[in-house]
């Protein structure tokens, strides 16, 4: 059985933790144990989040982020739209590289493609979808570090 | 949940309690560029009784780091625990910071 979560948020960075942590609160019913769903989960729905409220709306306050969450036996699906106009996801260069590692910005989506099963955004840029799974056998975040 | 500054001798220890993110990062920031400014040159920021940090959090480390260099100075990270680890190792920022497993091992030579 699925259960499904929208919810309207005002565009304030300061909403995230709390939102972040109704939203594991509701995930518990999902078959999918340990650090994959703690910490996986939590820090790329922290960062989507986080886009969309700084880059997205531009932290502009009259502005809303939307986000969607449908939590299945065995999958979990996260989408968050900003009201923004979009960016180009692969316009964004790889923080890890040496030009680029002490940029002071630029991890947050990194940070989602290297923990969450599938990221993709829509056609315009504004909105986000992100997947994980319990059946991937990559359990563990660190389980992932040396094959990124 | 904040950010406590004390000295060790000639070393600024700050303590990051709760989280370093968002909405807190700019407090961390300021806090650290106004010991720099009144002189301190050797730092260390202790993580043990951080739960999370962000990507903002992770930016704001990078920044100061660089700030600190500049000066002539060096900032070191302390007490990671194992999802805080992970972050930098998956950003290959541990191979920008010196990361000890203690404050008194952060400390030792700098």
């Amino acid at each position: 059985m699925e259960t499904k979560l929208i919810l309207e948020l005002p565009n304030d960075v300061r909403e995230i933790e709390h939102v972040v942590d109704f939203v594991m609160q509701r995930c518990s019913t999902c078959q999918m144990h340990g650090r994959k769903l703690k910490f996986n989960l939590r820090v790329s729905l922290t960062e989507a989040l986080s886009n969309a409220m700084l880059y997205g709306n531009a932290k502009d306050s009259r502005k809303r982020v939307r986000m969607e969450v449908i939590v299945g036996e065995h999958e979990i699906k996260a989408r968050v739209t900003d009201e923004g106009t979009g960016f180009d996801p692969e316009g964004i260069p790889d923080p890890t590289s040496p030009d680029h590692l002490e940029k002071c910005s630029g991890r947050g989506l990194f940070l989602m493609r290297e923990l969450m099963d599938e990221v993709h955004f829509n056609e315009s840029g504004n909105q986000v979808t992100l997947v994980l799974r319990s059946d991937t056998g990559a359990d563990e975040a660190g389980g992932e570090v040396d094959g990124a | 949940m904040g950010f406590q500054v004390e000295r060790q001798g000639d070393v600024t220890v700050v303590d990051v309690e709760g989280q370093l993110i968002v909405g807190n990062r700019q407090e961390l920031k300021q806090k650290v560029l106004e010991q720099l400014e009144s002189g301190d040159r050797k730092f260390v920021i202790d993580f043990s009784n951080t739960g999370y940090i962000d990507s903002s959090g992770l930016g704001v480390l990078v920044s100061l780091s660089k700030k600190i260099r500049e000066q002539g100075g060096e900032l070191r990270l302390a007490d990671l625990n194992e999802d805080l680890r992970t972050l930098f190792e998956l950003t290959k920022l541990d191979t920008l910071f010196k990361i000890a497993d203690s404050r008194g091992e952060a400390m030792v030579g700098l």
